[in-house]
């Protein structure tokens, strides 16, 4: 986990499975709740016991966009995707080999692992299979 | 109905280089808001500016003259905070907890921080760095990747958010104070400004960076009678809710839409006991334009997705049903964080508006979140 991933007590579980090109979500373990961004406690019931669930990989794109000057100067133009993962969360995360500037509002995609400044990183790809 | 006034207002130009310290900027229009209400820096007992505002309100203090305060808070959000201030100088007022409270925002956000630059550093503390390592990393792309489920759910383009800025230039070009003063914009100026987030937001949908500073002063209304131009607060409203943030609202069900801004217009005109159709000038706080449309909806002022026609129809200019964001906007007039449009709400009660619509009885300030009804005290 890169120095810029900064994994903490509450989301070092998501960066750790990632590693292993898993893509965890958190869940209550007491009322199931599932909940991302990572949180230490379960806004639906209180609880402070959690697990994680691991996700299919698959969702849909909730929105999109194109964005222009990334972060840093020698980054490539890149897609910014919010995903709704089938599972019931929403991440956010790039679309990889994005074949055009868009528009992408509701395509389906599935998560791909990729290395990103020392970091293993779930970024997504458009779903061929699904319709 | 709250129990409190804005008793006055002040500010200092606008301007893209202001040339002396934000603290110089604070000192310069609290002094000329404290005088308009007809006060001495002495008689102030309190103090609410933004979490993000760099003035320390001891400093201020020194500055101004103000001797000893019995109130202070800051609210949190940046932009969505701006109406929240005089909530709580209504709640310090109302309870007795301070006389005369000072509100104030000053920065120099061209000349000296830029908040819609890149920052060097791509992390932030949570929830930030779940965004800025995959490139969201300004305030455009933030709101943009919101904007976009709004734009999809409603068939809303680029151009229907240019119709919006060419409003908003079109006061500015007769308000003096603007920093867009008599420069005006067309749909084809709109259109051919460059993307800053395809395919959400032009340069023109993007509030400016501006140096500036405004101050408002409020008071108890039994003060009104000595007060030269007293403007009544009718009600103030702010609401938050959970699975939000205001840089990564990302987690609502239907993204289409801004509840919070929905709820607190709900609160405003049950605490006023008045309606949209009450409402004879608004402004509303768009950092970006597409928030213009999310609000014009969530305050009921037309239905979801209808905020293209309502603004294409000319509702928003001199003379619809709905004259908005008179002063220009953060567009047009200054952006400084949201505090100048309430200066304006306060103008039009007035009469003194450089765009003046006329006799005003409902004045609409909106800085998403929160809120305020102004009227005549």
């Amino acid at each position: 986990v890169s120095e810029t991933r900064r994994a903490a007590p509450d989301d070092a579980f998501f960066w750790n499975a990632a590693a292993e090109d898993r893509l965890l979500i958190q869940c209550c373990a007491d009322c199931g709740t599932l909940r991302h961004p990572p949180a230490p406690m379960c806004g639906t019931c209180g609880s402070l016991s959690w697990d994680t669930l691991e996700a299919s990989g698959r969702g849909r794109i909730t929105s999109w966009i194109f964005s222009l000057h990334p972060n840093r100067p020698d980054d490539a133009p890149r897609v910014v995707i919010l995903v709704q993962i089938d599972e019931g969360v929403r991440v956010v995360s790039n679309l990889v080999d994005a074949p055009h500037r868009g528009p992408y509002d509701d395509l389906r995609v599935v998560v791909e692992f990729r290395d990103d400044r020392g970091a293993r990183t779930p970024f997504f790809r458009l779903d061929e299979d699904a319709s | 109905v709250t129990d409190a006034i804005i008793a006055g207002i002040g500010a200092t130009e606008f301007s893209k280089d202001s040339g002396r310290s934000t603290m110089q900027l604070a000192a310069e229009a609290s002094r000329a808001a404290i005088l308009d209400a007809g006060l001495t820096p002495a008689e102030v007992d309190g103090m609410v500016t933004f979490t993000v505002d760099g003035n320390d309100e001891l400093q201020l203090m020194r500055n101004l003259g103000i001797e000893e305060i019995t109130w202070w808070s800051r609210t949190p959000g940046g932009g969505v905070g701006a109406c929240a201030t005089v909530q709580h100088a209504v709640a310090a007022v109302t309870s007795g907890a301070a006389s005369a409270v000072l509100v104030y925002r000053a920065f120099n956000e061209r000349s000296q921080y830029r908040f819609g630059q890149p920052h060097a550093q791509p992390v932030g503390p949570p929830p930030l760095d779940w965004y800025s390592n995959f490139g969201i990393d300004t305030p455009a792309k933030m709101y943009a990747l919101w904007f976009r489920r709004y734009m999809h759910a409603y068939g809303v383009s680029n151009e229907d958010f240019g119709r919006y800025t060419v409003s908003a230039r079109r006061y500015a070009a007769t308000n003096p104070k603007a920093w867009f003063h008599d420069r005006p914009i067309t749909l084809e100026d709109h259109q051919a400004s460059r993307w800053i987030v395809e395919p959400v937001l032009r340069l023109y949908d993007c509030c400016q960076e501006s140096d500036g500073g405004v101050a408002l002063v409020v008071t108890g209304a039994e003060r009104a009678p000595d007060v030269e131009q007293p403007v009544a607060i009718v009600a103030t409203a702010d609401t938050h809710h959970r699975d939000a943030s205001i840089t990564s609202n990302y987690y609502h069900d239907d993204l289409a839409g801004y509840p919070e801004a929905a709820a607190s217009a709900r609160r405003l005109f049950a605490r006023a006991g008045l309606t949209p159709a009450d409402v004879d000038v608004a402004q509303i706080y768009e950092n970006f334009s597409p928030l213009v449309f999310l609000v014009l909806e969530a305050y009921g002022f037309c239905g979801p997705g209808e905020a293209a026609a309502f603004i294409a129809d000319g509702n928003l200019d001199p003379g619809g049903a709905l004259p908005t964001n008179t002063h220009g906007g953060l567009l047009g007039e200054a952006y400084v964080h949201g505090i100048n449009s309430i200066q304006e709400g306060v103008r039009q009660v007035r009469g003194t508006a450089a765009n003046q619509v006329g006799r005003v009885d409902c004045s609409l300030v909106s800085s998403l979140n929160s809120g305020l009804l102004l009227g005549r005290a």
